[in-house]
């Protein structure tokens, strides 16, 4: 079982992501996932969580998710107020939307591991292809770059499943421009 | 060809109240609910479904008018949680002694003060002396099943008893996986159009909600109770014949998981119960004897189960979200009165109060808690687990 | 009017299978009049009364008929509270003790 936590920011889409990987991976590829949300006050702006579990079998498991095959961070000013990095298993490998090298946000985390970091500048993307700071789908294309969990062509159609008809197209787009750009920097 | 789709809980009862073709749905929104009653706006907006939806201004008027729906022999439905649900408890009462097959939701929330917003089952336990059959799911997919099931139970002309369908906050409302949602032909198939006498005819008037006094009240509680006798054996039937059509069940009242040569086993209620499966099996794993005991229906209570069961487990452990003050868990002292005269060793634990976590690795400490009690260890027959500090 | 009648061969339920449901039972039954409650009854001088309907308005219980020609009043409802002798401005109605009719 792969096990996928989304820090966000309310209203900025982390559980739409989470959901997005879910519905990738159970509809599009007859896997069994699940996606669920964690959050305090329900306001804008509020350190959110996402979960997602993708697995062979059917998943009855209710309680959280403490061991995570992937985290992947959408806003880094979230690094200050909680510990990013809890909970990933010894192979996990953490995404961070930042301007930082994987050696900087190390550093900055506290994290000993810089090699299992994946760092891109998610924002810049957004503001290109999306006209808006809204990183969501960016930081999947990311994720799945970075763990290749599910393929991208099953996430294209989620977005296509989810998302509204307005955003589907330049969704897609930034999602795969976030993937090849993880994917050119895994090869360097 | 019925169709899958990632749904929420929420979403998937809202298909299952579609499916069931109800004439009025009325509700007030509280979280974790909201998405409920949001998905069935939804569908009467898109043209998808055509039903009358009265947007009341509080739960207490969202059972009122079910209640005045109902006795115009509508199919209705509802749906609240936690402050709401008692906001309309007086109105449980009315819709359950005047015998109307109303549905409703309810979102397990913890109940004020301190206020929370989370998941647990103090809610609805409050209210399990209302008269309602009280039906409780593990999955999406088994609310969209039991919503379907709920009003074939509630319409039975031996059962005409409302039904509450208790689904856990965020645990299972907000959380999504793959729902397989019927066609509408197969829900027809099953559920005949809603037909009744006990209601408002001008060619034939009665007087409905009337009140009864010293002289005829218990008999007509009487006639409550023998209800619910019909409701045990129709939860079963129902049950196995939407098994037979859709290849899905959920045992009827409980069921049993792993517990045939069990000596210790958990009774779990509500989305629990799944993550209790996963550690009865990672336990087998290591060759110890755990079962789950997953109860569906906890009013009318499997008490006749409980009864067979005495003598069968070494240990029986019962999972509470809820705690009835001054007293034992809710489900643990119906349980344990149920098992009256058996000689295994009973524990209650009290967790995921307030929307706290149930981990996986708690529910080891329970099943080792049980064991050790099987083999002589003393333990507190009623705990608080993973509290914070001792 | 369409009030019931006063039915003297009404019997409550007496066994399972004559038990009301729920909360639910027929209409049309009145068990026991108000007539014995009164000591005083109303009378209309039908020759005086100007059909003013103003006793009509005013009688908390509804049971005087205005459907035919002279106002009638339903002595099995009549409480004799002498509300409509009071309000008649043509002061045609006399109560009159009970005992007297029947």
């Amino acid at each position: 079982m792969k096990q996928i936590r989304w820090h966000g920011r309310g209203g900025n889409g982390a559980f739409t992501a989470a959901r997005l990987l879910g519905v990738a991976a159970s509809v599009f590829e007859g896997k069994s996932a699940q996606a669920f949300p964690s959050f305090g006050p329900e306001r804008r702006g509020a350190p959110v969580l996402g979960f997602t579990r993708i697995a062979d079998k059917t998943i009855t498991d209710h309680s959280q998710v403490y061991e995570c095959d992937c985290v992947i961070v959408l806003d880094e000013t979230l690094c200050d107020v909680t510990n990013v990095a809890a909970g990933l298993k010894p192979d996990g490998v953490l995404v961070i939307n930042t301007r930082k090298t994987a050696d900087e946000a190390a550093r900055h985390i506290g994290f000993e591991d810089p090699s299992r970091i994946v760092v891109l500048d998610a924002t810049d993307i957004a503001l290109e292809l999306l006209g808006n700071p809204i990183v969501n789908t960016i930081m999947l294309g990311a994720a799945v770059g970075a763990t290749e969990m599910v393929s991208m062509e099953s996430v294209e159609k989620a977005i296509d499943d989810v998302m509204g008809r307005n955003l589907r197209e330049k969704n897609k787009k930034a999602a795969r421009a976030a993937y090849d750009k993880v994917k050119e920097a895994v090869m360097q | 060809m019925s169709k899958k789709a990632f749904l929420s809980a929420n979403e998937a009862a809202a298909y299952g109240v579609k499916l069931s073709r109800p004439h009025v749905v009325s509700a007030y929104p509280i979280t974790p609910q909201t998405t409920l009653v949001e998905k069935i706006a939804d569908f009467l907006a898109n043209g998808e479904a055509d039903f009358k939806y009265m947007m009341v201004e509080s739960e207490h008027s969202a059972m009122a008018s079910a209640l005045g729906a109902s006795m115009m022999g509508a199919r209705t439905f509802t749906a609240s949680s936690s402050q709401g649900l008692l906001y309309m408890c007086e109105m449980l009462s009315y819709v359950s002694g005047a015998r109307f097959p109303i549905v409703m939701v309810d979102a397990n929330r913890s109940v004020a003060t301190p206020w929370n917003i989370f998941g647990d089952q103090r809610d609805a336990m409050a209210m399990r002396d209302s008269g309602w059959i009280m039906l409780y799911v593990e999955s999406g997919q088994e609310a969209l099943d039991t919503v379907i099931q709920a009003y074939k139970i509630a319409e039975d002309p031996e059962v005409m008893t409302p039904v509450m369908i208790n689904i856990d906050g965020f645990t299972l409302t907000h959380t999504y996986d793959m729902v397989e949602i019927p066609e509408q032909e197969e829900a027809d198939s099953f559920l005949p159009p809603y037909s009744t006498t006990n209601k408002m005819d001008m060619k034939d008037p009665k007087t409905l909600c009337m009140s009864v006094g010293p002289d005829f009240h218990t008999e007509g509680r009487f006639l409550q109770q023998k209800a619910f006798e019909a409701a045990k054996r129709k939860i079963v039937s129902v049950n196995d014949e939407y098994a037979k059509l859709t290849g899905r069940s959920y045992g009827g009242m409980i069921e049993e998981y792993r517990c045939d040569d069990a000596e210790a086993v958990l009774v779990a209620v509500g989305s629990v119960a799944g993550t209790v499966r996963v550690a009865v099996d990672e336990m087998r794993e290591a060759g110890k004897k755990v079962g789950l005991i997953k109860l569906r229906s906890f009013r009318p209570f499997p008490k006749e189960y409980f009864e067979s069961i005495r003598d069968k487990f070494k240990a029986v452990g019962v999972i509470d979200r809820s705690i009835s003050f001054g007293f034992d868990g809710t489900v643990f002292s119906e349980v344990k009165s149920a098992m009256y005269g058996s000689g295994a060793k009973m524990a209650n634990y009290i967790v995921g109060l307030g929307g706290r976590d149930i981990p996986k690795h708690q529910i080891e400490t329970m099943f080792s808690k049980l064991l050790g009690m099987a083999s002589g260890k003393n333990e507190a027959e009623v705990q608080f687990l993973g509290m914070r500090w001792e | 009017m369409n009030k019931p009648k006063w039915n003297k061969d009404y019997k409550a339920p007496s066994s399972w299978d004559e038990m009301f449901f729920g909360s639910s039972n027929g209409v049309g039954i009145l068990p026991t009049p108000n007539s014995g409650f009164r000591t005083l009854h109303p009378e209309i001088d039908s020759k005086a009364c100007i059909k003013c309907l103003m006793c009509w308005v005013f009688c908390p219980e509804g049971c005087i008929d205005k459907s035919g020609e002279h106002l009638e009043i339903d002595m099995d409802y009549c409480k004799g509270c002498g509300i409509c002798a009071a309000e008649c401005p043509k002061n045609c109605i006399k109560m009159i003790k009970d005992g007297d009719t029947e």
